[in-house]
């Protein structure tokens, strides 16, 4: 028995060291996550290295910059920097306040509703590994921060609070295959899980093929899952494929777009409400009227009647009849002196608008309507039934 | 140990003698290369890649020629890497204990100070590496991770190379006793 072990003593060594390690992950995996202590050990060995090598770093590139480069333009620009996240977030909630329908709602729910309470961090260290996707902030229990908060930047969510140590945290990335949050679509209220995939991409969960998703659209967080406050992005739709039972949504993460430098956790979430849509309201093109509408109809219309009715023969007679003695039908409490009717040849032809092209029909424009010939004399209708047929046309159209 | 030149296998084990180092070289080398895993790919993350800690593990069970040195540093730096990420403890552990047993037991039959057993030893274990790790995230965790055979052998061609350099940088720390 001796001489086996002894032969075989470091494959049984390797034996129990994989077991030890195996029972040692199946404790975890039914455990609820509680932090081991040997990882508080080891973050706690680690930190204060990488906090150095920071401290050194950022020490040394901060006085080449600021002393050597550029007296105070780095702080400035950071500083600037600071105030456009700052004003952004506020313009956010502003602008989302003053899309309300409501003003004096909005107003109220402005001063009811304060924004949410953060607390600064900087990215100090990424997840060892290269399948890890999670980072160390430089904050920790000594500064509030708690397991589950939700942590974000200006732009959107980028993750929760995992694990929390005396003076840093660790923070699991959207874009683990661990992550979920819940999320609300823009447009059509659709809700869903969001799910990190281990990739740049994500994916929402849980969307029925019945429910309409489009590319293009926002997501954004829900609040259903208690973690990140209601109306923060999380990422833009890229792709949507119909499948069984639930749609493939891909989306693309906004919060980590630009990179992890600095993070906001929220230490006191406040709800948003989703922005609306922005409706493609583009400006509709309207001419400006032409000087004479009236002329131009009458022209359209006696160009579109090649020979003029009674009706119109009539309607011209009294126009420059009116027009001759300076009446304007509609206007005014006396009627024109329908007597003195212009003689029936001299009847005008209807009216052409003012600046149509003169009647030439031996050269007709392709462009400018020729006047028609004027109406033919009335020979067959007396004067003082014209002026009888004025009276009580008059009657009806002055408006008396 | 003379630099054995074209050959590539030993002729018995007797020829292959085991290197020492000192305790400092065997604890803050691999110290530094979880360090190095944790805080420079956040400013190059083109390096992401790199498996610093494996390789180390590599080089000091090839070179020590010990299985159960090499799946103890093995279980060592993995069960550290492990804390360092979000995924249960055992899972870097494990795939590391194994990776420094078979490195261990490969020096033994390997010239492994020649150059190109080396990067080919820092390719295989690399594929072995991520292989294992993708096999266990499978089996142990439930998940479904992407199988990117191609980006793993560009990426272990990649590692073999900084291995190398590495190995060379390290063979500079062995202890003259």
């Amino acid at each position: 028995m001796e001489s086996f072990l002894n032969r075989y003593r470091n494959i049984t060594v390797l034996f129990l060291v994989i077991f030890g390690q195996l029972l040692l992950l199946a404790v975890q995996v039914k455990s609820d996550r509680n932090v081991p202590v040997i990882r508080v050990w080891t973050v706690t060995a680690i930190t204060p290295f990488a906090r150095l090598l920071e401290a050194v770093r950022g020490g040394g590139t901060g006085f080449f910059r600021n002393y050597i480069l550029l007296h105070n333009a780095d702080a400035e620009n950071r500083s600037l920097r600071d105030q456009v996240d700052h004003l952004k977030m506020d313009n956010i909630f502003l602008r989302d306040q003053l899309n309300t329908a409501d003003r004096a709602r909005a107003l109220a729910l402005f001063q009811q509703h304060t924004q949410s309470k953060t607390l600064a961090a900087i990215v100090i260290a990424s997840g060892a590994g290269v399948n890890s996707k999670v980072v160390f902030v430089d904050r920790g229990s000594g500064s509030g921060v708690e397991r589950g908060m939700a942590v974000v930047t200006p732009d959107g969510i980028v993750g929760k609070v995992v694990a929390v140590y005396p003076n840093a945290s660790q923070v699991l990335l959207m874009t683990d295959a661990d992550f979920a949050a819940g999320v609300i679509s823009q447009k059509g209220g659709v809700r869903g899980t969001f799910k990190g995939q281990g990739a740049p991409m994500g994916k929402v969960d849980y969307i029925s093929n019945s429910e309409k998703v489009e590319v293009g659209e926002w997501f954004y967080t829900s609040g259903d899952d208690r973690i990140f406050p209601r109306g923060f992005p999380v990422g833009v739709v890229k792709s949507v494929h119909f499948d069984s039972p639930f749609q493939d949504v891909l989306i693309e993460p906004s919060g980590i777009e630009r990179g992890l430098d600095e993070v906001l956790i929220i230490v006191e979430g406040v709800h948003r409400a989703i922005p609306p849509v922005e409706i493609a309201d583009q400006p509709v093109y309207i001419a400006p009227p032409p000087p004479d509408a009236a002329a131009v109809r009458e022209a359209a219309a006696a160009e579109a009647g090649a020979t003029p009715t009674e009706a119109d023969k009539l309607r011209s007679v009294y126009k420059a009849a009116g027009d001759a003695q300076g009446h304007k039908y509609g206007e005014g409490y006396k009627p024109p002196d329908l007597v003195k009717l212009p003689a029936a040849g001299s009847t005008p032809p209807p009216a052409a608008p003012a600046n149509a092209a003169p009647a030439t029909p031996a050269a007709p424009s392709p462009t400018a309507p020729t006047t028609p010939a004027a109406p033919p004399a009335q020979k067959t209708v007396p004067n003082e039934r014209l002026a009888n047929q004025a009276a009580g046309a008059q009657s009806g159209t002055s408006g008396h | 140990m003379d630099y054995s030149g074209g050959r590539v296998l030993l002729s018995s084990q007797r020829e292959g003698q085991s290197t020492h180092y000192s305790p400092r070289v065997l604890i803050l080398v691999p110290l530094a290369a979880i360090l190095f895993q944790v805080y420079i790919p956040q400013f190059f993350h083109f390096l992401q890649f790199l498996e610093l800690p494996m390789l180390v593990v590599v080089y000091f069970a090839l070179m020590r020629r010990s299985q159960l040195g090499g799946l103890f540093l093995g279980a060592l730096v993995g069960i550290a890497q492990d804390s360092l990420t979000i995924k249960p403890l055992g899972m870097y552990g494990i795939v590391k204990t194994l990776v420094g047993y078979f490195a261990a037991s490969v020096s033994v039959r390997f010239d492994v100070e020649h150059s190109i057993i080396r990067g080919m030893l820092c390719f295989f274990f690399y594929l072995f590496h991520q292989c294992l790790y993708w096999v266990m995230e499978r089996a142990l965790l439930g998940h479904q991770p992407p199988f990117e055979m191609q980006s793993w052998l560009v990426q272990g061609g990649l590692n073999a190379v900084v291995g190398l350099a590495l190995f060379h940088f390290l063979d500079k720390l062995r202890s003259s006793a």
